[in-house]
């Protein structure tokens, strides 16, 4: 018998010997108690939390904690069912409404997660014959959401508005075309030239989708996203999004202006074949994006941490994945995966907890720390994190 | 343009991306043989896209192993 895990023995390789050397899996670490969205419990120990996308830190909030065991009460546990059979409830509609208020659009989808809205979304709009033109760095929900449809597939380099023109313009005539970007990249932090590539996408005929996981609630002057901030959101066909980042729950959503939206619920597979989310998440989803329409004090703070955190890094003399901070996620780039674990493991015994990430999810092979900041993480916890990477890069031999 | 010519100018696009100077013929793999990452992947399709001006989706790179498939494959998208 061919064991059909040899394929993996390389990995497991790579692995084997990483732990060999004695430094903690940077895989399997438990969060043993959650006491803020800033601060969790890790191996008996207080830990600041700089790597958990939850941005607008609304994980705690009274509010949402209270709309989500109010709906636990009154609509029980779980849906046990999909979107288009026993699985809306009150609830879904009510956070769908949320969702169009918030990006000012017609018509919202929620999604039982944000990889699955991209996932039904890209392989259900784009079929066969249609060309799909994506950026080389896009996520992995994106990468799949093309492979489980039938479109021809055409990626050009990162951010290079050059090489997605020259692509758009060599798709044979009459070919349906669906460009797929992302507002912010979420393994560099950085954003995307979004006014001029969406301008040449709609000069080629071509629809736009935006994930926008990213950059919800605090970039753009409604916290719509990168579109919004560049003023083109107008121009966008559909939004991706999530709640698993700043909504601080779990779930995603597409929203849309497009007239015949809403057929996308009865062809969209990974919408009709799993069950919908549980009442206590909408509930709590729908209160969070009400609350993220007022949250401009702690935008502003959360912008401020990500200056002070990026600045404080690039004077220690890390290398940094953008020059500038353009987003609440910085990216310090390590000089190989054993570094990277080493200097990660470090940052743990300082009481600190980002992530490591690494090939295939990192862009030209890099081993990233990648740090998310919160609104909720005080100035004095930043100035605390600059010293804990001091100390860290020091022991792990970085700087 | 006939296969020939075709084939000339890929040769051509590859010596770069052939670090070891490996002997480019029709049954050459391009992951086995010359050993190009993802990576290097990337950047050698982008350079035979601009080359003939055409597009070779993933889905049709998926079918290209070899440089005869891909000279094959370039001469049939120029039509």
């Amino acid at each position: 018998m061919e064991d059909l895990f040899s394929k993996f023995d390389p990995l497991i390789k790579q692995r084997t010997d990483l732990l060999a050397t004695g430094v903690t899996d940077p895989f399997s670490l438990v969060m043993e108690r959650v006491l803020s969205p800033t601060v969790a419990v890790c191996n008996g120990k207080e830990t600041i939390l700089l790597g958990t996308y939850n941005y607008i830190g609304m994980t705690f909030d009274p509010d949402v904690i209270a709309a989500g065991e109010q709906a636990l009460e009154d609509f029980g546990t779980g849906t046990t069912g999909s979107r288009v059979l026993n699985g809306t409830y009150a609830g879904h509609r009510a956070v769908e409404e949320a969702l169009k208020q918030f990006y000012a659009m017609d018509y919202a989808m929620v999604f039982s997660t944000g990889y699955q809205a991209n996932l039904g979304i890209i392989s259900t709009v784009a079929g066969k014959g249609d060309y799909i033109v994506l950026d080389i760095d896009s996520h992995a929900s994106i990468w799949d959401g093309c492979k489980l449809g039938d479109a021809e597939v055409v990626p050009f380099k990162h951010n290079d508005i050059e090489a997605m023109e020259k692509r758009l313009k060599r798709i044979p005539e009459g070919a349906g075309k669906l460009v797929i970007l992302e507002g912010v990249y979420s393994m560099l932090g950085d954003i995307a030239p979004l006014k001029e590539m969406i301008r040449i996408a709609k000069a080629n005929g071509a629809m736009v989708l935006v994930d926008e996981a990213h950059s919800m609630g605090f970039i753009g002057p409604n916290g719509r996203g990168v579109a919004e901030d560049q003023g083109v959101l107008d121009q966008v066909d559909f939004v991706i999004g999530t709640f698993s980042k700043s909504v601080g729950t779990v779930g995603g959503f597409c929203v849309s202006n497009h007239p015949k939206f809403e057929i996308l619920r009865l062809v969209c597979r990974p919408y009709v074949f799993t069950a919908s989310l549980p009442p206590s998440v909408v509930a709590t989803a729908a209160t969070s994006i009400r609350k993220l329409m007022h949250a401009g004090n702690k935008r502003a703070h959360l912008w401020e941490n990500s200056r002070v955190l990026h600045q404080g890094l690039r004077d220690l003399g890390f290398q940094l994945g953008t020059s500038e901070p353009q987003s609440a996620i910085i990216a310090v780039i390590m000089p190989d995966l054993e570094h990277g674990a080493g200097m990660w493991e470090a940052l743990l015994h300082e009481g600190l907890y980002v992530n490591l990430a690494r090939p295939p999810a990192t862009p030209a092979g890099m081993t990233l720390l990648r740090c998310s900041l919160c609104a909720e993480h005080s100035a004095e916890q930043v100035q605390t994190i600059i010293g804990m990477f001091e100390r860290a890069g020091k022991a792990a031999g970085i700087l | 343009m006939d296969r020939a010519a075709t084939a000339d100018r890929i040769a051509a696009l590859i010596a770069p991306f052939n670090k070891k100077g490996v002997e480019v013929t029709d049954a050459t793999t391009f992951a086995g043989d010359l050993e190009f990452d993802s990576l290097t992947v990337m950047d050698f399709v982008a350079a035979i896209e601009d080359e003939f001006d055409i597009i070779i989706s993933m889905n049709q790179q998926a079918e290209i192993e070899s440089y005869g498939q891909l000279v094959d494959a370039v001469v049939k998208l120029r039509g």
